[in-house]
This record gives C-alpha cells, sequence and structure tokens, in this order.
C-alpha cells in the first residue's frame, strides 16, 4: 500500500524528466534496425533477427540500470531519501517502490522492439509471447544493479559508473560476438557474468528450444536475488543509521 | 517533557562530534540549537530522527526511545533536512500528498491536509508548478510543509533559512510563528536573529559540546552581555571549553 504510494511517486519523477527513457527505447530499435541491415551482407547468421532481438533487448535494460541508478542517486543527495528514512516506511516498501514503476517501462522496452523486429521479418508466434515473460524476469537484474548502485553512489558517480557497467554489459553478452570467438580468460568472464546467460535464455525460448533456458534463467535469477539480497541489507542498515 | 535527551553521543573513530549531550525539551516548545558550522546540529537531529545511531546515550521522543523503539519514535516526529529535500518532478500539492500518504493518511484526509497546510505556507497559488521550478524561499516552504503533513508532534528543522535572502527568511520567520505552540520545534541555525526572534529557548552547540542552556534574557544575564551575539562570541571562542 505505502510501497505503491512510493512507487506512483517515483514513476512520475522518471517518466516526467523523458530524455533517458526515449533514448533507452530509441536506441535498440535503431540498432535492430543497422545490424539486420548489416546481416544481408554477412557469412553468419549472428545477426538474424531471432537472435538479434533477444540480445538487443536485453541491451535495452541497462537503461533500466541507468534509470533506477540515477533516481535513488539523486534522491541521496538532495537528502529527499532522509525524509523518506525518516519516516515508519520499511526497507521492502522502498525497494518495492523503486523496483515496481521500472517494470511497465521494461515491458515497454521489449513491445517496442519486437514490433521492431515484426517489421523487420520475425515471425510473431507463442515463443515470442513466452519470451516476454523470460525478459520481464530478467529485467529485474537489470533492475537490481541501478538499485545497488544507486544506494553506493551519488547520481553523477552512477552516471559515470553505467558507462562501464553498459560496456561490460554489452561486451559480455554474447550479442554482437560469439565470446568462443575469443575464449580464454576473456570467455571465462563472460561465462562468471550473468549478461550472456540473460541473452542465451530469451534466445532459447524464442527458438522454442524451452528446455535450455532452465540453465541460463537460474543463473540469472541466482544473481538477481544475489544483487538484491545486498541492496536491502545495505537499505535496512542506512534506515537504521548504521551506515 | 516531549524531547529527553541522556547522554547523546556520536564518536567517528577519534573524533567526538556530538559530546555527553544531555537536554529537556517541553511539550510545545520552540527550541533553537545555535553553533557554528560543524558544531555537531546536524549530526544532533539525525540521530533524534533515527537517521545515525548513537555511539552512546539514549534519547526519549514522547516517551519512545530512540535506540529501543524506532519505528514508535518515527511515528511522532517529522523533519525538513538540511537540504531542501523535496520530489523535484512532482508538483507542490503532488509532494505533500505523497508525505501524507506514506504516513498513512487516506486519500481523502491527505488532500485535506495538505490544502491546510498550502494555505499556512502561502504555498496555492503555486499548487500545480513542479517542486523545481519553485525559487529557494519556496522550495523551503515546501520542504516544512512536507514535514508538517503527518501532524507530528516533534518537527526538526535544520537550517531552515539557509542561503535565503532577507524576505524570503521573514516570511518564513512568519510561517514558523504560527506553527508556535502547536508542536514542539527544534531548529538549528547559525543565525541569531533567527533565534531572537524565534525560540522560547537557545542551546549553544560548540565543538560538539552543549555549552549553555536558556532563554535568551537568561543567557545575556548570566553571561553579563548585552547581546546575544557577545553571548555567541564568548562561548564559541576558539579555545573556549
Ligand atoms: N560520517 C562522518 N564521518 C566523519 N565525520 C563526520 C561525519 N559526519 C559529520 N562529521 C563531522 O562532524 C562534525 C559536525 O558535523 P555536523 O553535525 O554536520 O555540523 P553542523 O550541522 O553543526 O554544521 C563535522 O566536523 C563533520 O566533519
Ligand atoms: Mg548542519
Amino acid at each position: 500500500m505505502k510501497a505503491s504510494v512510493f512507487a506512483t511517486r517515483n514513476h512520475k519523477e522518471i517518466v516526467r524528466d523523458p530524455l533517458t527513457l526515449l533514448f533507452g527505447m530509441g536506441l535498440p530499435m535503431l540498432l535492430m534496425w543497422l545490424f539486420s541491415v548489416m546481416q544481408k551482407n554477412m557469412p553468419f547468421a549472428l545477426y538474424e533477427i531471432s537472435n538479434l532481438t533477444p540480445g538487443v533487448i536485453v541491451f535495452s535494460f541497462s537503461f533500466l540500470t541507468l534509470l533506477s541508478g540515477m533516481l535513488l542517486g539523486k534522491d541521496k543527495s538532495s537528502s529527499f531519501l532522509m525524509r523518506i528514512f525518516a519516516s515508519p516506511l520499511s526497507a521492502s516498501d522502498y525497494i518495492l517502490g523503486y523496483v515496481l514503476p521500472l517494470l511497465p517501462i521494461a515491458l515497454l522496452q521489449i513491445i517496442f522492439c519486437i514490433l521492431a523486429a515484426v517489421f523487420l521479418g520475425l515471425s510473431l508466434n507463442i515463443s515470442v509471447l513466452l519470451m516476454v515473460g523470460v525478459l520481464i524476469v530478467i529485467s529485474l537484474l537489470y533492475i537490481g544493479f541501478g538499485l545497488l548502485l544507486g544506494t553506493i553512489f551519488t547520481d553523477k558517480q552512477v552516471g559515470g559508473i553505467f558507462a562501464i557497467f553498459v560496456n561490460l554489459s554489452t561486451w559480455f553478452s554474447g550479442t554482437w560476438f560469439e565470446p568462443d570467438m575469443i575464449g580464454g580468460t576473456f570467455q571465462s568472464i563472460t561465462q562468471f557474468l550473468p549478461f550472456v546467460h540473460a541473452v542465451n535464455a530469451a534466445r532459447a525460448v524464442l527458438s522454442g528450444a524451452y528446455s535450455d533456458v532452465f540453465v541460463p534463467l537460474s543463473i540469472v535469477l541466482g544473481y538477481t536475488v544475489f544483487i538484491f539480497m545486498i541492496a536491502i541489507l545495505l537499505f535496512q542498515r542506512k534506515i537504521r543509521g548504521q551506515s | 517533557m516531549t524531547i529527553e535527551i541522556d547522554g547523546l553521543t556520536k564518536q567517528y573513530k577519534e573524533h567526538v562530534v556530538v559530546d555527553q549531550l544531555s537536554l529537556n525539551i517541553k511539550m510545545g516548545e520552540f527550541f533553537a540549537l545555535l553553533g557554528q558550522n560543524a558544531a555537531g546540529k546536524t549530526t544532533t537531529i539525525k540521530m533524534l530522527c533515527g537517521l545515525l545511531s548513537p555511539t552512546a546515550g539514549d534519547a526519549l521522543l514522547d516517551g519512545e526511545s530512540i535506540v529501543h523503539h524506532q519505528v514508535a519514535a518515527k511515528k511522532k516526529l517529522n523533519i525538513s533536512p538540511q537540504e531542501t529535500a523535496v520530489a523535484p518532478n512532482l508538483t507542490v500539492f503532488e509532494n505533500l500528498l505523497l508525505m501524507g500518504r506514506i504516513y498513512g493518511c487516506s486519500k481523502t484526509e491527505a488532500k485535506k491536509r495538505a490544502s491546510a497546510q498550502m494555505n499556512l505556507f502561502g504555498l496555492t497559488p503555486r499548487q500545480s508548478n513542479k517542486a523545481k521550478t519553485l525559487s529557494g524561499g519556496y522550495k523551503r516552504r515546501l520542504s516544512v510543509a512536507m514535514a508538517m503533513m503527518s501532524n507530528p508532534k516533534i518537527l526538526f528543522l535544520d537550517e531552515p533559512t539557509l542561503g535565503m535572502d532577507v524576505r524570503a527568511r521573514r516570511d518564513l520567520w512568519k510561517i514558523l510563528n504560527q506553527l508556535k505552540g502547536q508542536v514542539t520545534i527544534v531548529l538549528t541555525t547559525h543565525y541569531l536573529e533567527e533565534v531572537e526572534m524565534l525560540a522560547d529557548r537557545v542551546g549553544i552547540m560548540h565543538r560538539g559540546r552543549l555549552r549553555t542552556l536558556g532563554t535568551v534574557q537568561q543567557l545575556k544575564h548570566e553571561t553579563k552581555k548585552n547581546s546575544l551575539e557577545d553571548v555567541f562570541l564568548e562561548l564559541t571562542e576558539e579555545g573556549a571549553l
């Protein structure tokens, strides 16, 4: 109840400053179009629309990290959070308040990208629908990263760290090239980080290989739970004034 | 007593920021905590609001311990932080509603309270302006009005007139004067005029210690000085302890 009041505020705060939001919608669609044009002249299938779509959508989620991280960071540096911490809201109310408004944004990103993909030749079927579900789960990972960044850093620092984050999450995602083409340490890091697993889970469900979804999605979920646990712990400490 | 502070201490490693603070504040009193920058005023307020845990000591807010019954204590108080903590993209009215709702008001009740606060703080003409478009003075008014939305028993105002121009400061004083008696107010400041205009009693803090406590008249009398400024300068002199 109180969480939803706080979530409504956060939703307004995000959509009334829509520049990042528009960028987070527009850029993925542009990338999708560029790469599917390139695909026409390529000897391998990496950028085929069925491969590209899940990767680009997961990439677009890094904007969720930016949005949630910046909002939380700003609330911290303006002392707005101090006001909230002085109120009797619980840690789970805050967390929900910051997570809920980002889910409809994730859904919009998914829908816009799928529409663009259909336009570029993706055929609509039940797997596409199932992929939406899997992607919503994956979006929580990226929202969680944002909360963690926003809890630890100020809004200005989040801007800089986002640049690093977006690079990490892109290079190690397997969207733009196959990590095993490089191999070695790069391949190990890729396997260790959650990003490639997120893309693999979404690709598997879209291709109808449902049994291949389970393992990568579990890794993503594990990471998500872990990140949320740290964020909640840090939040609780701040509420109780132990930081 | 609405506020009973007993031996409240905050220490960062070797640095004692608030040192054995003890004092009582009566219900409905307007209390001013005066001190130079870095005297420990904000740290004291943060501890009293449950935003920072004390290294030692305790305080009772309307009978609830800030160490042992933090959630109960938090329901009694509200704060307008040193920085103007408003939600920038919400309107004045939305900011007020938000605070009411977070403290558990129904929508109708929150709207009623918001209208009342906007009247009191002269914010009604600005009600549909986004907070980020307000001037510093209006932002500060909004910040204090937001704190009043929960009908707190105790209101903490951390340097509410910092950086305001003369007129905005006078306007806010007028408003704060109207709150007098309705709610127990603890205000921190380093403006002496503000204390003389508003406060029933004043405590002067220096390097984390409470140097003196009383009405402005009492302090002048005790130190045999003619103005609060002279009292303040004497008690906060470098090396004074
Ligand atoms: N987290 C912290 N770690 C170490 N020192 C701190 C911390 N927070 C505040 N201080 C120090 O405590 C002192 C008092 O600060 P503060 O309470 O903000 O003073 P005031 O509000 O009276 O200006 C300052 O010297 C400040 O540097
Ligand atoms: Mg201060």
